[in-house]
């Protein structure tokens, strides 16, 4: 065990807890961040998709000593207090969920897509949304919605 | 059913139990709205409302400010309404939410009878109280069909109260009142509900059957789209789940089972566990030998969920597995290609005309051999539940699909009067049948009795995939004969299935004698062979039909290529005349979504090299749907579904939004699965465990969903499950119009396809 200094959703954290322990359950079970999902412990459904730095990674298999220094960003850290994100907006929008468990994974993960490509294309979607498994099926919707949103982001900024 | 007063029954018993509870047309088990006042009471002092609006901190677990703001003078009409003088409408939701929308749609069909504006509407999770609330289950599709009436007289019972008020006011007669938007109404006077509900909570409760509900063209909210109203805290991250439950000193727990289930543990290095790190205790539990309760096993308590995972890593358990199953896929495989060239199973589940004399008679025969696979549940929530022994009583925070029947099952199987047993439920990560069954709760219930303290019980994704009541798999032995005209004149059908009682067929894995087309033939002989088995089976998504459908749809293609006509035609013809036959196909309503999805496809037009069209019609969970899938082929058998129209008729709509999302879901699961799922085992034990081995469809193979309702006035019904069925089936016959294989073996993969 040992007093780990976080930063995550922009606040300055000390954990104590073994450096090995992967980030998912610092989250979840040591700071109360249950936002981000455990499903699969091995990388392979994105339902624990955080950013570190504003890169998206799987907190599964992320050891808590590898994002020291680094800034994390939860599903509770997207929305700037009330005001959320545009993404989150469209998820409502275009009534997205069904279970709703893997949806911030998919919104973390489009939520970096966007950052970097403001207007992707569907092939940029599928690629950056293919590590995130939708165990309900609602990618029609999560692909409308990110097409949403990015069209909005768009008309607020002048080109 | 209560547990404590039978003898124990099996798993299979048991899952039949729930299916057949979900499959009855029936009404919910206590309707409230018949005996209004007495639950009027019994709510008030079951909730505490009486008191000061205890209810939401008592089922939720939210903060009590929504029901103390709502003041003494709020309007409890029934157990499912609460509105304050603010205005505000608090609607209970009694049905777990598992990703169907319930917890939108039942709110909304409450609201439509009471003319509540929806924007007034907060909507909480009930207590579990099927005294109070009936049927608290989700399963079979039939939320929506057990709970219509009773939810729609409680709205109704409502609005007329607060009618009745407002004409008091007004010093005028109901009659002469009408209602919009969370207002009464009475020429340019109006009342909103909120000034109504000191009145109205001082009336009378009316008796619901002199109530009466609205038209179908008086609906001013059900039929339209909605968003979800827990959409907003599932993007922000809420802790809705079971798996987010958290209680002040609360420890993690991971369970260990025999990976061939039904081993017992002989011994377990517990001492070794106890002293790794974050370890707060180990023991065996020995269980009650039920798989759908609890089987023997080792648990863990430990300060955190990885400290028990890792824990688990060093677990060492000496197994005694005399008992425990030794299935293989392969091999049963094997004994089923020998069987199926028997045309006659061991037992006649019907024989209907002279099936034999039509075959040998037929202008032309055709014979298949169809296998289709296991396939797991493998909601992306983990098996979980959060158990606290404390006052006498424990109390749950469960993911459960069945709640009202969790309270039994977890007594019985503790050892507890049902009354010391305490339910909330959470919202659920994926049902998809899985959580039909309660072993989670009672694994985690059996851990609280030996903890002092609250603890949260989570499987592992490998103990998820590996313990799961599989869908199982199953073989069919065909032959069909057309006659000289290519009409479908006889069809026999060796079905090949499992048991693990020798007696019956396990759950999912039966085929009963009015299953399509056994009703529009003359000649039609089902037979059965069951193999035994011991890995629990149990209701997947659309249970028998997401495996026969496939089955009986590609065979029916088979025999209109082989006559050399159109399908559509073909199928239309095997329906026949307009009529209601036995187990709810109405083959009039049938024939209509076949046109309609046929219509929205282009059925017929000229297709690009490659491509083809592919129809299909089942009907289950009194869901009449049609589907048409276009894929095209390519040289190496690479396969795209580029486009699947779903046709439906379920009754009225409730959430447009909502139904049309599950019909989209129910594409995606049902591609998904005849594509590259597959459970397999080997000596007893699955040979999958995590998704790289269960390769879930994933964003960049989504073919386009488009859905079609034909809105009816006939009974409604869910729409989870019955748009799963045809998709399979769609899809094959689409790649055989695309480049002429026939597809047998499922998963698609086995016959060397890939996307």
């Amino acid at each position: 065990m040992a007093a780990l200094k976080l930063r995550i959703n922009g606040k300055e954290i000390s954990a104590d807890v073994d450096p090995n322990t992967p980030l998912l359950w610092v989250l979840r079970d040591t700071l109360g961040l249950t936002g981000t999902k455990f499903g699969c412990g091995m990388a392979l459904c994105g339902a624990c998709t955080v950013h570190a730095d504003g890169n998206p990674i799987r907190a599964c298999s992320t050891p808590v000593s590898g994002v020291i220094g680094q800034s994390i960003t939860t599903i509770e850290g997207l929305a700037k207090g009330e005001k959320l994100h545009p993404l989150q907006e469209a998820w409502i929008e275009h009534d997205v969920p069904q279970c709703g468990y893997c949806q911030a994974g998919q919104i973390m993960s489009a939520a970096a897509l966007l950052a970097r490509t403001p207007q992707p294309s569907d092939s940029d979607i599928d690629a950056a949304m293919s590590g995130n498994i939708c165990r309900c099926g609602t990618y029609q919707r999560i692909r409308a919605a990110i097409h949403s949103a990015a069209g909005k982001l768009s008309k607020g900024k002048p080109a | 059913m209560n547990a404590r007063n039978r003898d124990p029954i099996s798993a299979d018993e048991y899952l039949r139990e729930i299916i057949c509870e979900m499959e009855r047309d029936d009404a919910p088990r206590s309707d409230i709205s018949n005996r209004t006042s007495l639950d009027r009471r019994g709510f008030l002092k079951l909730t505490g409302l009486a008191g000061g609006g205890l209810v939401l901190a008592f089922c939720t677990g939210m903060p009590r400010d929504a029901a103390a703001a709502a003041g003494a003078n709020s309007f409890v009409p029934n157990a499912f309404i609460k509105i304050g003088k603010d205005g505000s409408i608090l609607i209970y939701n009694k049905g777990p939410e598992i990703g169907q929308g319930i917890k939108t749609a039942f709110p909304l069909i409450i609201a439509e009878e009471l003319d509540a504006k929806w924007s007034d509407v907060i909507v909480e999770q009930a207590p579990v109280d099927p005294a109070v609330y009936g049927n608290q289950s989700a399963g079979g599709s039939r939320s929506i069909p057990s709970s219509w009436d009773q939810l729609r007289k409680a709205g109704a019972v409502a609005r007329a109260m607060l009618v009745s008020a407002a004409a008091a006011t007004w010093n005028v007669t109901a009659a002469e009142c009408t209602t919009r938007d969370s207002q009464v109404l009475n020429g340019k006077r109006k009342l909103g509900y909120g000034a109504l509900a000191a009145r109205a909570a001082a009336l009378p409760v009316p008796d619901a059957a002199t109530i009466s509900l609205k038209k179908r063209s008086e609906y001013r909210l059900l039929g339209k789209s909605y968003t979800g109203v827990e959409n907003r805290k599932v993007v922000t991250g809420k802790p809705l789940f079971g798996i987010d439950q958290t209680l002040p000193g609360m420890k993690f727990a991971i369970y260990e089972k025999c990976p061939a289930v039904g081993g017992k543990v002989r011994t377990a290095n517990l001492d070794e566990v106890k002293k790794l790190p974050g370890v707060r205790d180990a023991f065996v539990i020995e269980g009650n030998g039920k798989s759908t309760e609890i089987m023997p096993g080792v648990a863990i308590v430990a300060d955190s969920t990885w400290a028990a995972f890792e824990a688990r890593k060093k677990l060492r358990i000496d197994w005694d597995e005399s008992t425990a199953s030794k299935d293989s896929w392969s091999a049963l495989v094997g004994v089923a290609a020998e069987l199926s060239k028997q045309a006659a199973g061991d037992t006649t589940t019907l024989a209907k005309g002279a099936t034999a004399d039509a075959l040998k008679a037929a202008a032309k025969v055709v014979e298949s051999f169809y296998t289709y696979q296991f396939v797991s549940h493998s909601p992306l929530e983990p098996q979980n539940c959060t158990a606290w022994s404390h006052d006498g009583i424990v109390e749950f925070w469960a993911p459960t699909q069945t709640a009202d029947r969790a309270l039994a099952t977890v007594a019985g199987a503790l050892g507890m009067p049902v009354e010391k047993i305490k339910i909330n439920q959470t919202r659920v990560g994926g049902g998809f049948g899985r959580r039909l069954m309660n072993d989670y709760v009672c694994e985690a219930g059996a851990i609280a009795q030996r903890w002092a303290g609250p603890v949260k019980l989570v499987w592992t994704r490998e103990q998820d995939m590996t313990q799961d009541f599989f869908r199982p798999g199953g073989f069919h032995s065909l032959a069909g004969g057309l006659d000289a005209s290519g009409k479908l004149v006889a069809w026999r059908n060796h079905f090949i299935t499992f048991s693990t009682d020798a007696t019956n067929p396990v759950s999912g894995g039966n085929l009963p004698a009015t299953e399509f087309p056994a009703q529009n033939l003359a000649n039609y002989q089902l037979t059965q062979t069951m193999l035994p088995l011991k890995t629990p089976c149990g209701p997947w998504r659309a249970p028998r039909s997401c495996s026969v459908a496939w089955v009986i749809q590609s065979f029916l293609h088979e025999m209109s290529v082989a006559a050399g006509r159109d399908h559509r035609d073909f199928l239309l013809e095997v329906m026949g005349e307009p009529r209601l036959l036995e187990g709810g196909l109405n083959t009039g309503r049938a024939a209509d979504v076949i046109k309609l999805a046929c219509e929205k496809a282009g059925w017929g037009r000229k297709l690009p090299e490659g491509h083809g069209l592919g129809l299909a019609f089942h009907f289950s969970h009194a869901g009449h749907i049609a589907e048409v899938a276009e894929v095209s082929v390519d040289k190496d058998k690479k396969v795209r579904l580029h486009r699947v129209v779903v046709a439906g008729d379920i009754g009225p709509i409730v959430n447009m939004s909502g139904a049309n999302n599950q019909c989209e879901g129910a594409v995606i699961d049902g591609f998904s699965t005849m594509l590259g799922l597959e459970i397999t085992m080997e000596n007893g034990r699955v040979e999958q465990s995590n998704f790289h081995q269960y390769p879930i469809l994933r964003m960049p193979n989504h073919p386009k969903v488009e859905v079609h309702f034909i809105q009816s006035d006939n009974p409604p019904t869910g729409v989870g499950e019955p748009a799963l069925p045809p998709v399979a089936p769609a899809i094959c016959n689409a790649i055989h119009a695309a480049c002429g294989h026939r597809v047998r073996t499922l998963p698609l993969t086995k016959e060397g396809f890939s996307v």
